[in-house]
Protein backbone atom coordinates (compact mmCIF):
# COMPACT_ATOMS: atom_id res chain seq x y z
CA UNK A 1 0.00 0.00 0.00
CA UNK A 2 1.41 3.30 -1.30
CA UNK A 3 2.08 5.44 1.39
CA UNK A 4 3.55 8.31 -0.43
CA UNK A 5 -0.34 9.02 -2.06
CA UNK A 6 -1.66 9.64 1.59
CA UNK A 7 0.21 13.17 0.86
CA UNK A 8 -1.13 13.44 -2.91
CA UNK A 9 -3.98 13.74 -4.61
CA UNK A 10 -5.58 17.22 -5.64
CA UNK A 11 -7.02 18.56 -1.67
CA UNK A 12 -5.11 19.54 1.21
CA UNK A 13 -4.78 15.80 3.22
CA UNK A 14 -4.46 16.71 6.54
CA UNK A 15 -6.69 15.99 9.35
CA UNK A 16 -7.83 19.75 9.61
CA UNK A 17 -10.97 20.17 7.81
CA UNK A 18 -13.05 23.51 6.60
CA UNK A 19 -15.37 25.38 8.16
CA UNK A 20 -18.36 23.33 5.97
CA UNK A 21 -18.13 19.98 7.68
CA UNK A 22 -20.14 18.17 8.61
CA UNK A 23 -18.88 17.10 12.05
CA UNK A 24 -19.28 16.65 14.33
CA UNK A 25 -22.50 14.60 13.82
CA UNK A 26 -25.06 14.31 17.10
CA UNK A 27 -27.78 11.82 18.09
CA UNK A 28 -29.96 13.42 20.98
CA UNK A 29 -32.39 10.83 21.63
CA UNK A 30 -33.41 9.39 18.28
CA UNK A 31 -36.03 6.54 17.63
CA UNK A 32 -36.42 4.67 14.21
CA UNK A 33 -39.87 2.99 14.26
CA UNK A 34 -41.46 0.73 11.56
CA UNK A 35 -44.71 -1.11 11.01
CA UNK A 36 -45.10 -0.55 14.64
CA UNK A 37 -41.70 -2.30 15.58
CA UNK A 38 -38.85 0.02 17.15
CA UNK A 39 -35.40 -0.54 15.84
CA UNK A 40 -34.06 1.99 17.55
CA UNK A 41 -34.79 3.82 20.57
CA UNK A 42 -33.41 7.01 22.66
CA UNK A 43 -30.12 6.74 20.85
CA UNK A 44 -27.70 10.09 21.65
CA UNK A 45 -23.94 10.13 20.61
CA UNK A 46 -21.24 12.37 18.90
CA UNK A 47 -19.14 11.57 16.27
CA UNK A 48 -15.74 13.63 16.58
CA UNK A 49 -13.64 14.67 13.81
CA UNK A 50 -10.35 12.93 13.81
CA UNK A 51 -11.28 9.89 16.25
CA UNK A 52 -12.29 6.32 14.71
CA UNK A 53 -15.69 5.51 16.30
CA UNK A 54 -16.51 1.89 16.28
CA UNK A 55 -20.45 0.44 16.52
CA UNK A 56 -20.42 -3.03 18.35
CA UNK A 57 -23.00 -4.98 18.71
CA UNK A 58 -24.83 -8.46 17.95
CA UNK A 59 -26.49 -8.89 15.05
CA UNK A 60 -29.64 -6.81 14.78
CA UNK A 61 -28.74 -4.44 17.65
CA UNK A 62 -29.45 -1.32 14.62
CA UNK A 63 -25.56 -0.72 13.55
CA UNK A 64 -26.56 -0.67 10.46
CA UNK A 65 -29.28 1.49 10.64
CA UNK A 66 -27.44 3.72 12.74
CA UNK A 67 -25.16 4.77 9.77
CA UNK A 68 -28.02 4.43 7.39
CA UNK A 69 -29.61 7.39 9.61
CA UNK A 70 -26.45 9.08 9.74
CA UNK A 71 -25.75 9.02 6.04
CA UNK A 72 -29.26 10.81 5.79
CA UNK A 73 -30.70 7.71 3.92
CA UNK A 74 -33.33 7.16 6.64
CA UNK A 75 -34.90 10.18 9.00
CA UNK A 76 -35.33 8.96 12.50
CA UNK A 77 -38.94 9.14 13.44
CA UNK A 78 -37.96 10.37 16.77
CA UNK A 79 -35.30 12.59 18.08
CA UNK A 80 -32.39 14.93 16.27
CA UNK A 81 -29.51 14.15 14.21
CA UNK A 82 -27.74 17.13 13.86
CA UNK A 83 -24.62 17.55 11.61
CA UNK A 84 -22.30 21.05 12.48
CA UNK A 85 -23.10 21.97 8.78
CA UNK A 86 -26.65 22.50 9.06
CA UNK A 87 -29.33 20.05 7.48
CA UNK A 88 -27.60 17.58 5.18
CA UNK A 89 -28.83 18.44 1.43
CA UNK A 90 -27.85 16.26 -1.51
CA UNK A 91 -24.94 17.96 -1.73
CA UNK A 92 -23.55 17.70 1.47
CA UNK A 93 -24.29 14.14 1.34
CA UNK A 94 -21.48 13.94 -0.57
CA UNK A 95 -19.45 15.38 2.98
CA UNK A 96 -20.52 12.01 4.42
CA UNK A 97 -19.25 8.46 2.31
CA UNK A 98 -20.81 5.09 3.33
CA UNK A 99 -19.43 1.84 2.20
CA UNK A 100 -21.67 -0.87 2.23
CA UNK A 101 -21.28 -4.88 3.76
CA UNK A 102 -21.79 -5.94 0.22
CA UNK A 103 -19.69 -3.53 -2.28
CA UNK A 104 -22.34 -2.36 -4.85
CA UNK A 105 -20.17 -1.44 -7.99
CA UNK A 106 -21.69 -0.62 -10.78
CA UNK A 107 -21.18 -2.57 -14.25
CA UNK A 108 -18.18 -0.93 -15.44
CA UNK A 109 -14.72 -1.72 -15.25
CA UNK A 110 -12.42 -0.44 -12.26
CA UNK A 111 -11.76 2.78 -13.59
CA UNK A 112 -14.76 3.31 -14.74
CA UNK A 113 -16.31 2.75 -11.38
CA UNK A 114 -14.02 5.58 -10.05
CA UNK A 115 -14.38 7.72 -13.11
CA UNK A 116 -18.37 8.01 -12.60
CA UNK A 117 -17.71 8.57 -8.74
CA UNK A 118 -15.30 11.78 -9.72
CA UNK A 119 -17.68 13.20 -11.76
CA UNK A 120 -20.79 12.88 -9.21
CA UNK A 121 -18.48 14.13 -7.03
CA UNK A 122 -18.06 17.35 -9.26
CA UNK A 123 -14.39 16.68 -9.46
CA UNK A 124 -13.02 19.56 -12.21
CA UNK A 125 -12.24 17.44 -15.21
CA UNK A 126 -8.54 18.74 -15.47
CA UNK A 127 -8.10 16.85 -11.69
CA UNK A 128 -9.66 13.84 -12.89
CA UNK A 129 -6.92 11.81 -13.85
CA UNK A 130 -4.54 12.26 -11.61
CA UNK A 131 -6.94 11.93 -8.61
CA UNK A 132 -8.10 8.51 -11.05
CA UNK A 133 -4.56 7.36 -10.51
CA UNK A 134 -3.91 8.28 -6.95
CA UNK A 135 -7.07 6.20 -6.24
CA UNK A 136 -5.99 3.27 -8.22
CA UNK A 137 -2.47 3.39 -6.15
CA UNK A 138 -3.92 4.03 -3.22
CA UNK A 139 -6.45 0.75 -3.52
CA UNK A 140 -3.49 -1.26 -5.45
CA UNK A 141 -5.47 -2.11 -8.38
CA UNK A 142 -3.52 0.01 -11.10
CA UNK A 143 -2.88 -3.58 -12.79
CA UNK A 144 -6.54 -4.15 -12.82
CA UNK A 145 -7.84 -0.78 -13.77
CA UNK A 146 -9.25 -2.43 -16.98
CA UNK A 147 -10.79 -5.21 -15.42
CA UNK A 148 -14.85 -5.24 -14.62
CA UNK A 149 -15.13 -4.64 -11.12
CA UNK A 150 -17.77 -7.40 -10.84
CA UNK A 151 -15.36 -10.10 -11.31
CA UNK A 152 -12.91 -8.59 -8.75
CA UNK A 153 -12.04 -10.39 -5.11
CA UNK A 154 -14.59 -9.63 -2.34
CA UNK A 155 -11.04 -8.08 -0.57
CA UNK A 156 -10.47 -6.46 -3.95
CA UNK A 157 -14.03 -5.26 -4.57
CA UNK A 158 -14.34 -3.82 -1.20
CA UNK A 159 -10.71 -2.06 -1.77
CA UNK A 160 -12.93 -0.15 -4.86
CA UNK A 161 -15.50 0.79 -2.95
CA UNK A 162 -13.36 2.17 -0.06
CA UNK A 163 -11.38 4.46 -2.24
CA UNK A 164 -14.46 4.96 -4.30
CA UNK A 165 -16.08 7.15 -1.05
CA UNK A 166 -12.86 8.78 -0.66
CA UNK A 167 -13.21 10.02 -3.99
CA UNK A 168 -15.54 12.37 -2.45
CA UNK A 169 -13.04 13.92 -0.17
CA UNK A 170 -15.72 12.84 2.43
CA UNK A 171 -15.59 14.86 5.98
CA UNK A 172 -16.81 11.49 6.93
CA UNK A 173 -16.95 7.67 5.88
CA UNK A 174 -18.80 5.18 6.99
CA UNK A 175 -18.10 1.47 6.70
CA UNK A 176 -20.07 -1.11 7.50
CA UNK A 177 -18.40 -4.36 8.44
CA UNK A 178 -15.91 -3.61 5.78
CA UNK A 179 -13.51 -6.74 6.46
CA UNK A 180 -16.77 -9.43 6.71
CA UNK A 181 -15.87 -12.59 5.55
CA UNK A 182 -12.53 -11.67 4.10
CA UNK A 183 -9.27 -13.57 4.86
CA UNK A 184 -6.49 -12.24 6.67
CA UNK A 185 -4.44 -10.44 4.64
CA UNK A 186 -7.26 -8.75 2.53
CA UNK A 187 -8.41 -7.84 5.91
CA UNK A 188 -5.28 -6.41 6.70
CA UNK A 189 -5.23 -4.19 3.38
CA UNK A 190 -8.19 -3.14 4.40
CA UNK A 191 -7.54 -1.85 7.68
CA UNK A 192 -3.98 -0.32 5.95
CA UNK A 193 -6.56 1.50 3.64
CA UNK A 194 -9.18 2.88 6.72
CA UNK A 195 -5.43 4.32 7.93
CA UNK A 196 -4.29 5.76 5.22
CA UNK A 197 -7.99 7.61 4.91
CA UNK A 198 -7.52 8.68 8.24
CA UNK A 199 -4.09 10.41 7.42
CA UNK A 200 -6.00 12.11 4.60
CA UNK A 201 -8.16 13.84 7.47
CA UNK A 202 -11.50 11.59 6.74
CA UNK A 203 -13.14 10.79 10.21
CA UNK A 204 -14.00 6.96 10.24
CA UNK A 205 -17.06 5.32 11.67
CA UNK A 206 -16.69 1.54 11.62
CA UNK A 207 -19.28 -0.83 12.07
CA UNK A 208 -17.73 -4.29 13.23
CA UNK A 209 -17.66 -7.51 14.96
CA UNK A 210 -14.18 -8.06 14.92
CA UNK A 211 -13.10 -7.47 18.56
CA UNK A 212 -9.53 -7.52 17.39
CA UNK A 213 -10.18 -5.26 14.38
CA UNK A 214 -11.81 -2.53 16.89
CA UNK A 215 -8.99 -2.84 19.35
CA UNK A 216 -6.52 -2.34 16.35
CA UNK A 217 -8.54 0.77 15.16
CA UNK A 218 -11.30 2.52 17.33
CA UNK A 219 -10.56 5.34 19.36
CA UNK A 220 -14.12 5.35 20.77
CA UNK A 221 -16.50 2.59 20.76
CA UNK A 222 -20.21 2.83 20.78
CA UNK A 223 -21.81 -0.27 22.25
CA UNK A 224 -25.83 -1.27 21.08
CA UNK A 225 -27.65 -3.59 22.39
CA UNK A 226 -31.69 -4.01 21.14
CA UNK A 227 -31.61 -0.59 19.64
CA UNK A 228 -30.03 1.28 22.69
CA UNK A 229 -26.78 2.72 22.91
CA UNK A 230 -25.61 0.75 26.41
CA UNK A 231 -21.92 2.60 26.40
CA UNK A 232 -19.88 5.34 24.51
CA UNK A 233 -16.57 5.65 25.40
CA UNK A 234 -12.99 5.73 24.67
CA UNK A 235 -11.81 1.82 22.95
CA UNK A 236 -9.62 1.09 26.15
CA UNK A 237 -11.75 1.44 28.59
CA UNK A 238 -14.43 -0.59 26.54
CA UNK A 239 -12.41 -3.38 26.21
CA UNK A 240 -10.28 -3.53 29.61
CA UNK A 241 -13.55 -2.76 32.05
CA UNK A 242 -16.56 -3.08 30.01
CA UNK A 243 -19.43 -0.96 32.05
CA UNK A 244 -22.28 -2.96 31.24
CA UNK A 245 -23.06 -7.03 31.74
CA UNK A 246 -24.22 -6.81 28.28
CA UNK A 247 -21.20 -5.22 26.52
CA UNK A 248 -18.47 -7.79 29.09
CA UNK A 249 -21.36 -10.38 27.76
CA UNK A 250 -20.50 -9.38 23.98
CA UNK A 251 -16.70 -9.55 24.40
CA UNK A 252 -16.48 -12.71 25.75
CA UNK A 253 -18.87 -14.20 23.27
CA UNK A 254 -21.77 -14.92 25.08
CA UNK A 255 -24.07 -12.15 24.16
CA UNK A 256 -27.12 -13.07 21.84
CA UNK A 257 -29.97 -10.50 20.68
CA UNK B 1 -43.40 -24.35 -54.05
CA UNK B 2 -40.27 -25.29 -54.71
CA UNK B 3 -40.04 -23.20 -57.97
CA UNK B 4 -41.46 -20.00 -55.63
CA UNK B 5 -38.43 -21.07 -53.23
CA UNK B 6 -35.66 -21.08 -56.25
CA UNK B 7 -36.81 -17.83 -57.65
CA UNK B 8 -36.61 -16.44 -54.13
CA UNK B 9 -33.13 -16.96 -53.96
CA UNK B 10 -31.99 -16.03 -57.86
CA UNK B 11 -33.68 -12.66 -56.95
CA UNK B 12 -32.03 -12.63 -53.95
CA UNK B 13 -28.87 -13.57 -55.17
CA UNK B 14 -28.91 -11.24 -58.30
CA UNK B 15 -29.72 -8.29 -56.54
CA UNK B 16 -33.11 -7.98 -57.81
CA UNK B 17 -33.21 -3.98 -57.85
CA UNK B 18 -36.87 -3.75 -57.21
CA UNK B 19 -36.79 -6.67 -54.14
CA UNK B 20 -33.19 -4.44 -52.71
CA UNK B 21 -35.45 -1.04 -52.85
CA UNK B 22 -38.28 -2.71 -50.90
CA UNK B 23 -35.76 -4.18 -48.29
CA UNK B 24 -34.19 -0.30 -48.43
CA UNK B 25 -36.92 1.37 -47.63
CA UNK B 26 -38.20 -0.79 -44.86
CA UNK B 27 -35.00 -0.92 -42.80
CA UNK B 28 -34.90 2.95 -43.23
CA UNK B 29 -38.64 3.30 -41.79
CA UNK B 30 -38.28 0.70 -39.20
CA UNK B 31 -34.71 1.87 -37.94
CA UNK B 32 -35.92 5.25 -37.65
CA UNK B 33 -38.98 4.46 -35.81
CA UNK B 34 -36.85 2.10 -33.68
CA UNK B 35 -34.39 5.15 -33.14
CA UNK B 36 -37.52 7.96 -31.95
CA UNK B 37 -38.91 5.16 -29.99
CA UNK B 38 -35.79 4.61 -28.26
CA UNK B 39 -35.12 8.76 -27.65
CA UNK B 40 -38.34 9.04 -26.38
CA UNK B 41 -38.80 5.34 -24.49
CA UNK B 42 -35.93 4.73 -22.90
CA UNK B 43 -35.30 8.25 -20.53
CA UNK B 44 -39.10 7.67 -20.01
CA UNK B 45 -38.89 4.01 -18.63
CA UNK B 46 -35.97 5.21 -16.24
CA UNK B 47 -37.84 7.77 -15.38
CA UNK B 48 -40.89 5.45 -14.63
CA UNK B 49 -38.27 3.16 -13.28
CA UNK B 50 -36.97 5.37 -10.29
CA UNK B 51 -39.44 8.34 -9.68
CA UNK B 52 -42.83 8.33 -7.44
CA UNK B 53 -45.40 10.44 -8.31
CA UNK B 54 -49.01 10.60 -8.22
CA UNK B 55 -50.47 8.42 -11.01
CA UNK B 56 -47.00 6.11 -11.52
CA UNK B 57 -48.93 3.06 -11.45
CA UNK B 58 -51.74 4.00 -13.74
CA UNK B 59 -48.79 4.80 -16.04
CA UNK B 60 -47.27 1.67 -15.63
CA UNK B 61 -50.80 -0.24 -16.13
CA UNK B 62 -51.51 2.11 -19.41
CA UNK B 63 -47.43 1.61 -20.76
CA UNK B 64 -47.76 -2.15 -20.14
CA UNK B 65 -51.60 -2.54 -21.80
CA UNK B 66 -50.15 -0.62 -24.90
CA UNK B 67 -48.06 -3.10 -26.11
CA UNK B 68 -50.56 -4.78 -27.01
CA UNK B 69 -51.98 -1.91 -29.18
CA UNK B 70 -52.99 -3.66 -32.41
CA UNK B 71 -50.82 -2.22 -35.73
CA UNK B 72 -54.05 -1.40 -37.21
CA UNK B 73 -55.02 0.87 -34.37
CA UNK B 74 -52.23 2.54 -34.08
CA UNK B 75 -52.30 3.14 -37.80
CA UNK B 76 -55.84 4.75 -37.45
CA UNK B 77 -54.98 7.28 -35.01
CA UNK B 78 -52.24 7.99 -36.92
CA UNK B 79 -53.88 8.21 -40.25
CA UNK B 80 -56.79 10.60 -38.51
CA UNK B 81 -54.21 12.66 -37.17
CA UNK B 82 -52.71 13.57 -40.42
CA UNK B 83 -55.54 12.79 -43.16
CA UNK B 84 -56.27 16.02 -44.36
CA UNK B 85 -59.29 17.10 -42.21
CA UNK B 86 -57.38 15.68 -39.39
CA UNK B 87 -54.99 18.04 -36.68
CA UNK B 88 -51.46 17.64 -39.03
CA UNK B 89 -53.46 17.43 -42.14
CA UNK B 90 -51.59 20.75 -43.56
CA UNK B 91 -48.02 19.05 -42.97
CA UNK B 92 -48.89 16.29 -46.32
CA UNK B 93 -47.25 13.65 -44.55
CA UNK B 94 -50.02 11.25 -44.97
CA UNK B 95 -49.15 8.32 -47.62
CA UNK B 96 -45.21 9.11 -47.29
CA UNK B 97 -42.56 6.84 -45.42
CA UNK B 98 -42.72 9.72 -42.62
CA UNK B 99 -46.45 8.61 -41.77
CA UNK B 100 -45.16 5.22 -41.78
CA UNK B 101 -41.93 6.27 -39.85
CA UNK B 102 -44.48 8.00 -37.22
CA UNK B 103 -46.92 4.89 -37.15
CA UNK B 104 -44.29 2.58 -36.21
CA UNK B 105 -43.04 4.90 -34.04
CA UNK B 106 -46.48 4.98 -32.05
CA UNK B 107 -46.32 1.35 -32.18
CA UNK B 108 -43.04 0.52 -30.90
CA UNK B 109 -42.88 3.26 -28.11
CA UNK B 110 -44.78 1.94 -25.67
CA UNK B 111 -43.02 -1.40 -25.64
CA UNK B 112 -39.84 0.36 -25.60
CA UNK B 113 -40.64 2.32 -22.37
CA UNK B 114 -42.27 -1.07 -20.69
CA UNK B 115 -39.23 -2.98 -20.94
CA UNK B 116 -36.94 -1.01 -20.29
CA UNK B 117 -38.65 -0.11 -17.34
CA UNK B 118 -38.42 -3.18 -16.09
CA UNK B 119 -34.89 -3.78 -16.90
CA UNK B 120 -34.57 -0.47 -14.79
CA UNK B 121 -36.56 -0.71 -12.14
CA UNK B 122 -34.50 -4.14 -11.45
CA UNK B 123 -31.15 -2.48 -11.74
CA UNK B 124 -32.37 1.04 -9.51
CA UNK B 125 -33.36 -1.86 -7.03
CA UNK B 126 -29.97 -2.74 -6.60
CA UNK B 127 -28.03 0.45 -7.28
CA UNK B 128 -30.18 2.93 -5.39
CA UNK B 129 -28.88 2.71 -2.00
CA UNK B 130 -25.26 3.35 -3.44
CA UNK B 131 -26.70 6.10 -5.58
CA UNK B 132 -28.24 7.94 -2.86
CA UNK B 133 -25.51 7.72 -0.70
CA UNK B 134 -23.70 9.18 -3.27
CA UNK B 135 -25.60 12.27 -3.41
CA UNK B 136 -26.91 11.52 -6.93
CA UNK B 137 -29.36 13.70 -8.51
CA UNK B 138 -32.15 12.19 -10.30
CA UNK B 139 -30.86 13.05 -13.66
CA UNK B 140 -27.73 11.22 -12.82
CA UNK B 141 -29.55 7.97 -11.48
CA UNK B 142 -30.84 7.76 -15.06
CA UNK B 143 -28.02 8.28 -16.78
CA UNK B 144 -26.03 6.08 -15.05
CA UNK B 145 -28.76 3.25 -15.09
CA UNK B 146 -29.17 3.26 -18.94
CA UNK B 147 -25.53 2.80 -19.34
CA UNK B 148 -25.08 0.27 -17.11
CA UNK B 149 -28.05 -1.35 -18.39
CA UNK B 150 -27.07 -0.94 -22.22
CA UNK B 151 -26.26 -4.38 -23.29
CA UNK B 152 -30.50 -5.41 -21.96
CA UNK B 153 -31.43 -1.95 -23.66
CA UNK B 154 -30.08 -3.05 -26.26
CA UNK B 155 -32.28 -6.19 -26.85
CA UNK B 156 -34.95 -4.38 -25.46
CA UNK B 157 -34.62 -2.15 -28.85
CA UNK B 158 -34.38 -5.33 -30.54
CA UNK B 159 -37.64 -6.36 -29.80
CA UNK B 160 -39.17 -2.97 -30.68
CA UNK B 161 -37.20 -3.30 -34.52
CA UNK B 162 -38.93 -7.19 -34.28
CA UNK B 163 -42.13 -5.48 -33.84
CA UNK B 164 -41.37 -2.55 -36.47
CA UNK B 165 -40.32 -4.64 -39.36
CA UNK B 166 -43.13 -7.31 -39.04
CA UNK B 167 -46.14 -5.30 -38.47
CA UNK B 168 -48.38 -4.77 -41.69
CA UNK B 169 -51.37 -3.06 -40.47
CA UNK B 170 -49.91 0.34 -39.54
CA UNK B 171 -47.65 0.76 -42.73
CA UNK B 172 -51.07 0.05 -44.68
CA UNK B 173 -53.18 1.79 -43.45
CA UNK B 174 -51.07 5.78 -43.20
CA UNK B 175 -48.34 4.46 -46.41
CA UNK B 176 -51.12 3.08 -48.43
CA UNK B 177 -48.33 0.47 -50.22
CA UNK B 178 -47.49 2.71 -53.00
CA UNK B 179 -45.22 1.39 -55.70
CA UNK B 180 -41.78 2.72 -55.45
CA UNK B 181 -42.82 5.20 -52.71
CA UNK B 182 -44.26 3.66 -49.34
CA UNK B 183 -44.05 -0.27 -50.10
CA UNK B 184 -42.24 -2.32 -47.61
CA UNK B 185 -41.34 -6.49 -46.90
CA UNK B 186 -44.26 -6.68 -44.98
CA UNK B 187 -47.19 -5.08 -46.89
CA UNK B 188 -45.75 -6.63 -50.47
CA UNK B 189 -45.64 -9.99 -49.28
CA UNK B 190 -49.25 -9.62 -48.46
CA UNK B 191 -49.86 -8.15 -52.00
CA UNK B 192 -47.65 -10.14 -53.83
CA UNK B 193 -49.25 -13.30 -51.76
CA UNK B 194 -52.89 -12.43 -52.65
CA UNK B 195 -51.88 -11.79 -56.20
CA UNK B 196 -49.97 -15.36 -56.29
CA UNK B 197 -46.42 -13.94 -57.00
CA UNK B 198 -44.61 -16.08 -54.30
CA UNK B 199 -41.64 -15.93 -55.72
CA UNK B 200 -41.24 -12.52 -54.27
CA UNK B 201 -43.19 -12.86 -51.30
CA UNK B 202 -40.72 -16.10 -50.10
CA UNK B 203 -37.69 -13.77 -51.25
CA UNK B 204 -38.72 -10.66 -49.00
CA UNK B 205 -39.67 -13.14 -45.99
CA UNK B 206 -36.41 -14.97 -46.51
CA UNK B 207 -34.52 -11.32 -46.00
CA UNK B 208 -36.74 -10.19 -43.15
CA UNK B 209 -35.58 -13.68 -40.98
CA UNK B 210 -31.80 -12.94 -42.43
CA UNK B 211 -32.42 -9.47 -41.39
CA UNK B 212 -33.70 -10.42 -37.64
CA UNK B 213 -30.50 -13.31 -37.58
CA UNK B 214 -28.67 -10.58 -38.41
CA UNK B 215 -29.21 -8.23 -35.71
CA UNK B 216 -30.02 -11.42 -33.04
CA UNK B 217 -26.22 -12.76 -34.24
CA UNK B 218 -24.59 -9.44 -33.77
CA UNK B 219 -26.59 -8.46 -30.48
CA UNK B 220 -25.16 -11.43 -29.05
CA UNK B 221 -21.41 -11.06 -30.38
CA UNK B 222 -21.30 -7.41 -28.61
CA UNK B 223 -22.33 -9.26 -25.30
CA UNK B 224 -19.93 -12.01 -25.51
CA UNK B 225 -17.55 -9.11 -25.59
CA UNK B 226 -18.74 -6.86 -22.80
CA UNK B 227 -19.91 -9.87 -20.53
CA UNK B 228 -16.24 -10.68 -19.32
CA UNK B 229 -13.79 -8.78 -18.19
CA UNK B 230 -13.27 -6.26 -20.84
CA UNK B 231 -15.43 -3.19 -19.53
CA UNK B 232 -14.05 0.52 -20.49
Amino acid sequence: MSDALVTSGRRTLTPARGPDSVLPVAMDGVGYTIDGVTLLDDVSLRIRPGRLTAIMGANGAGKTLCLRLIQGLLQPTVGTLSHASGPVTLTGRRRIATVFQRPVLLRRSVAGNLRHALKTYRVPRAERAAMLTDLLDLAELRALAHRSARVLSSGEQQRLSIVRALAADPDLLLLDEPTANLDPYATRMIETLIRQAEARGVTVVLVTHDVGQARRLADDVVFLNRGRVTEQTPAGSFFDEPQTAEAAAYLAGRLLL
Amino acid sequence: MGDAIAEAFRLIAVGDAALWEIVSLSLRVSLTAVALACLIGLPLGALLAIARFPGRGALIVATNSLMGLPPVLAGLLVYLLLSRAGPLGPLELLYTPTAMIIAQTVLVTPIIVALSRQVIADMHQEYDEQLRSMGITTMGAVLTLLYDARLSLLTVALAGFGRAAAEVGAVMMVGGNINHVTRVMTTTIALETSKGNLAIAVGLGLVLMLIALTVNGALMALRGTQGVARHV
